[in-house]
């Protein structure tokens, strides 16, 4: 398991990459479904 | 499909939705897959080692970033053409999500290039023209922010978005235009991919988890700028 996350030496670019790109996904989704709620009709 | 009916902000408001959950159900549902495939099925890279994982979200994201942005040309061109309300809302929905996989084509290209270039950011041909289109976005969106009448801004934005799609080709053909340090395509239309099969299976299914992504969270946000824009009237169509 720690053999898979050590990415063959390459841990830091490999979930630094993944890392970044499903959090601003994740917060893409929540700040426009804020929006979404909070815009008035 | 009554093209016309749907032009109509009004109608389209609950259509969106629509496309939104099922667009945004069907990409958790690729990106698991897409994620099991690229960690689980697909082998080491016999040069690159554990780093070339990276390209399973850079390459799709990169696409995205470009595809996004002649899409949102499209329907700026249009709104231009027809005048047709709904045409600029699409645009302007459109633009931050272009905006984010740009970045984040960028971002995982420079983790990338670090372990296998030797350095994070090169100014080469495609790393510079992709880093413009970053900017064609921001751009796009702060030029239409500045413009109070929303139909104006439409129209200013779409002058800027049919100009900045030049750089859409200088992005795609760079590597080829130019002796650049980023690689050429191993993927495209017209000639066989240069990868293993598993490793490009893990890449187009991770290509269409974010394509409908991108389907699921423009639909969310024109919803809302449908509900911004036309907040005057007390529409029962859009309180759902």
């Amino acid at each position: 398991m720690s053999e898979f996350f050590a990415m063959g030496g390459y841990g830091w670019y490999v979930w630094g990459s993944y890392g970044v790109t499903f959090a601003l996904l994740a917060l893409e989704i929540l700040l426009v479904r804020r929006r979404a709620r909070e815009a008035k009709a | 499909m009554r093209w016309f009916w749907y032009a109509s902000p009004q109608t389209f408001f609950p259509l969106a939705g629509t496309i939104a959950r099922w667009c945004g159900l069907a990409a958790a549902v690729l990106a698991a897959a897409g994620l099991y495939v690229g960690f689980l099925v697909a082998p080491t890279d016999a040069q690159q080692g554990e780093a070339y994982r990276i390209i399973f979200i850079h390459v799709p994201a990169a696409w995205m970033s470009m595809f996004l942005y002649v899409v949102m040309a499209f329907w700026a061109a249009l709104g231009l053409a027809l005048n047709t309300r709904l045409s600029g809302m699409m645009a302007s929905a459109i633009a931050p999500t272009g905006a984010l996989f740009t970045f984040i084509a960028l971002w995982t290209g420079s983790l990338w290039g670090k372990p296998t270039w030797g350095t994070y950011w090169v100014w080469d041909a495609r790393l510079t023209s992709e880093l413009i289109l970053l900017f064609l976005y921001f751009g796009f969106m702060a030029l239409k922010a500045a413009i109070d009448d929303p139909r104006r801004a439409d129209r200013a934005g779409a002058v800027l978005a049919i100009v900045g799609v030049v750089n859409v080709p200088i992005i795609y053909y760079s590597v080829q235009w130019w002796n650049t340090l980023h690689q050429g395509a191993s993927v495209s239309l017209t000639k066989a991919p240069s990868m293993a099969a598993t490793m490009l299976a893990g890449m187009l299914v991770m290509a269409l988890a974010f394509w409908l992504y991108s389907i699921a969270v423009s639909m969310v946000r024109v919803r809302a700028i449908i509900k911004e824009r036309e907040s005057s009237g007390s529409d029962p169509e859009l309180a759902r």
